[in-house]
């Protein structure tokens, strides 16, 4: 099972390093791993997508708790949340795919953020499975380059980590 | 208030932490601080011979006493000679500081001169650990230094000092508590648990206590000495655990687990319950996971969260320190009123049937003529030291014999690497302990192999005048290596004898000690007590039966109930 997880650090140099560390030695896997500030300067937010069964989330939870930088851990996925991803997609654009391209965009309401003779650079954001079908789309015209962030995760209602 | 330079400030820590000895090397990096040290005078050095020497001696020091052992290394080679030191100190949950020199911070990442990352080397095998880039934030980190190390789960913490955070000035405002937001470990358990622990308790017919290196951390052996009285439940320890409970008392199952004893690992395997106080599940106890303890709940006490449910599940998890949780226990058990009786009633036929497992398989060997066994050696020194020796232990056969035949009542009189199995750590970790206990009679039980990976350190004990006694049990093998492949691989010794041992009485004489040597049986007791009555550091070496076994033995991967036997 996937599992977006939710962790507030210190802000301090080690912190990140520790909890990549944690995971490549105890063979936790990370799927996606998204570091930002927050509203307090003395916290990093990361955001980490991981797998495994309850054995193992537990685990990686606990253990990042552990963790003397590790201020908050929680398992958004456990409840209701909304998450983001996003990418910019450089996609060939030739005379007679320049159509196309700008329908898809329209339907997943993309932004073309450069242009080119040759090209278009696309901004998808969304849940991971938009970005998934954008790209699918895109593919048999021709994608350049992609760069994508880390997934980012917010719990629903009142709730705040 | 005055500014102090940050060499000051570790001294000064140093004294108001209560630490009245450190061990170390000095080297260009840690010279401002040496230099310091010396100026001040009042906190005892001792001079290794190794970096790796000082950090068990710390480790050594901090098993036996229960307070934070300190050591002190240059940076490169010398803070990398501390790393074996380091990780067996937090596979074992020993609070240990290390403080390390480091080139000026405007010159790491340069590749300078001994420059090397030790931060980023040691991140996994400490608990925290610190590069102080501003002499400002030093008494903080100091502080924090010393607070992680021996609060909740203890474990090392390093603290590396580059050479112009040493010299820099600042205000030295050092903290008198401490409180970190990131950093709270549970020590008050929660009282719903303790209640759902009790009564699965009060229902089990068939309960064992399996204790392990927490309850001699938390200096819990009176709480559970009561409890398992109390009620009447018997009571088997992991290697770590030895000592927390009395290994001669008649409810003592004596070791669990890989080399543990015939009626501890049948115990496990038909209890219904198993109360696990301060133990990890550890794959030494376990054996074959799916074949652990099929038919018992658990309940498991432990401070770390993540040592429950990481090998198996758990029935009743308590998260708290475990001297807490065995008070609360007890005084469930107080407020319940059940009588002594009435839990011997409930137990006696548990009881009755232990004591035939204890009575079918205990532990033993086989006399050889003309032979010395060292499981005999280990029974004799036991005799002649009975309840006043600290012993420590190197790794190998020489470890499990002293586990299995020598019986630990106090916790805190045997200090041996169990997690990280590190041969090397007995010689150091003895010096430690005799400079925390001076008048206590400290012996290092040693392999021949072992001995000669931190054989170093004989002139550190000698130079501190300590009079620990080390006692050689020599096969000519890395023996524990050697059983394994007699068993498991047709026996091909590939690597593991020694064609070329030093003569080891001849080796004490050189570095001024005194070596006694016994090669026939009738030879033990006069080597044993001579050694241990002469002043000073004694080497007693005996030649053992060169191919004995520790028996019993789970092989690895194997259910805990097949044991190979005598
Ligand atoms: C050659 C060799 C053979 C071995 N064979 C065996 C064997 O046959 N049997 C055996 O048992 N071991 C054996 N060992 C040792 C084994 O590898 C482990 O080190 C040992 O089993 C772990 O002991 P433990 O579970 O008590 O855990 P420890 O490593 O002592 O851990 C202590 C536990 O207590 C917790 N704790 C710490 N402080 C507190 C507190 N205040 N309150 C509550 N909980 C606390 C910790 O979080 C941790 O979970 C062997 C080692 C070697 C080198
Ligand atoms: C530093 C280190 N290297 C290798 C090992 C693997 N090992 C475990 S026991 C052992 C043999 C130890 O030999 P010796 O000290 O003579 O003890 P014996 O088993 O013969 O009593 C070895 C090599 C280890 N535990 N530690
Ligand atoms: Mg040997």
């Amino acid at each position: 099972m996937k599992h977006t997880l939710s962790v507030l650090v210190e802000n301090t140099p080690g912190a990140l390093s520790r909890i990549t560390g944690l995971f490549s030695g105890r063979a936790f896997n990370i799927e996606s791993l998204n570091v930002a500030a927050t509203l307090d300067p003395s916290l990093s937010h990361i955001t980490l997508v991981t797998r495994g069964d309850e054995f193992i989330i537990e685990q990686i939870i606990k253990q990042l708790r552990r963790l003397v930088d590790v201020f908050k851990v929680v398992d958004v996925s456990e409840g209701e949340f909304v998450e983001r991803e996003m990418a910019l997609i450089k996609v060939r654009a030739e005379e007679q795919s320049r159509a196309e391209i700008l329908r898809i965009c329209d339907i997943f309401r993309c932004k073309v953020v450069d242009v080119s003779p040759k090209s278009y650079t696309l901004e998808v954001t969304g849940p991971e499975s938009k970005l998934k079908a954008v790209i699918e789309l895109l593919r048999p015209i021709g994608i350049k380059e992609i760069i994508r962030t880390g997934n980012i995760a917010i719990m629903r209602e009142k709730k705040t980590i | 208030m005055a500014k102090m330079t940050g060499k000051q400030m570790v001294v000064e820590a140093l004294k108001r932490e209560g630490v009245d000895v450190i061990f170390g090397f000095p080297g260009g990096a840690i010279i401002d601080f040496y230099d310091t040290l010396e100026k001040d005078g009042t906190i005892k050095h001792v001079l290794v011979r190794h970096e790796q020497g000082a950090a068990h001696a710390a480790d050594g020091y901090a098993r036996a006493s229960g307070k934070v052992g300190v050591c002190v290394a240059t940076s490169g080679p010398g803070a990398t000679n501390t790393v074996t030191g380091i990780a067996t100190a937090s596979l074992d949950s020993i609070p240990i500081v290390v403080f390390t020199g480091q080139v000026p911070t405007a010159l790491i990442g340069n590749d300078a001169f001994q420059e090397v990352d030790i931060v980023g080397i040691t991140r996994p095998c400490t608990k925290h650990n610190y590069l102080v880039k501003d002499v400002k934030d030093l008494p903080q980190v100091l502080k924090e230094a010393f607070y992680i190390a021996k609060s909740g789960r203890p474990g090392p913490v390093l603290v590396d000092l580059p050479k112009d955070v040493q010299n820099g000035k600042a205000e030295f405002d050092y903290p008198e508590e401490i409180k970190l937001r990131s950093y709270n470990p549970v020590i008050e358990p929660h009282g719903k648990q303790i209640e759902r622990a009790y009564r699965l308790i009060e229902k089990a017919k068939r309960p064992v206590i399996y204790a392990g290196g927490g309850v001699i951390i938390s200096n819990a052996a009176k709480e559970l000495r009561a409890l398992a009285k109390t009620m009447h439940i018997p009571v088997t320890m992991t290697l770590m655990g030895l000592g927390g409970f009395p290994g001669t008392h008649e409810l003592s199952l004596g070791m669990l687990g890989m080399h543990g004893t015939y009626c501890a690992n049948m115990a496990m395997a038909n209890s219904d319950l198993i109360i696990a106080v301060g133990a990890r599940f550890d794959d030494r106890v376990t054996g074959k996971i799916e074949a652990f303890a099929p038919l018992a709940k658990i309940i498991h006490l432990d401070i770390d969260p993540t040592s429950i449910q990481k090998n198996v599940k758990v029935d009743v998890p308590i998260v708290g320190d475990c001297k807490r949780v065995l008070k609360k226990l007890l005084l469930a058990a107080k407020d319940a009123g059940r009588s002594s009786e009435a839990w011997m009633d409930q137990h006696h036929a548990w009881l009755e049937q232990l004591d035939t497992w204890k009575n079918r398989h205990p532990l033993t060997y086989k006399e050889e003529p003309g032979v010395i066994k060292p499981q005999n050696v280990i029974e004799k020194l036991y005799e002649m030291t009975k309840g006043r020796a600290i012993i420590t232990t190197e790794v190998g056969q020489n470890q499990m014999w002293t586990a299995q035949f020598y019986k630990f009542d106090e916790p805190r009189t045997l200090l041996t690497s169990g997690g990280l199995g590190t041969m090397g750590y007995g010689l150091p970790a003895a010096i430690g302990a005799q400079m925390a206990f001076p008048d206590k009679l400290v012996v290092d039980v040693a392999g021949d192999g072992s001995i000669q990976m931190n054989i170093q350190e004989m002139a550190t004990a000698m130079e501190q005048r300590l009079p620990v006694k080390i006692v050689i049990l020599n096969n000519q093998f890395l023996g524990m290596v050697r059983q394994w492949q007699e068993l498991f691989y047709d026996r091909r010794y590939a690597a593991t004898e020694f064609e070329m041992t030093p003569d080891f009485v001849k080796l004490a004489e050189a570095y001024g000690a005194k070596g006694f040597r016994a090669t026939k049986p009738e030879e033990v007791d006069d080597v044993l007590s001579k050694g241990l009555e002469a002043e000073g550091l004694t080497i007693m070496e005996f030649a053992i039966a060169r191919e004995e076994g520790v028996f019993p033995m789970v092989p690895a991967g194997k259910p805990t109930t097949e044991m190979l036997l005598v």
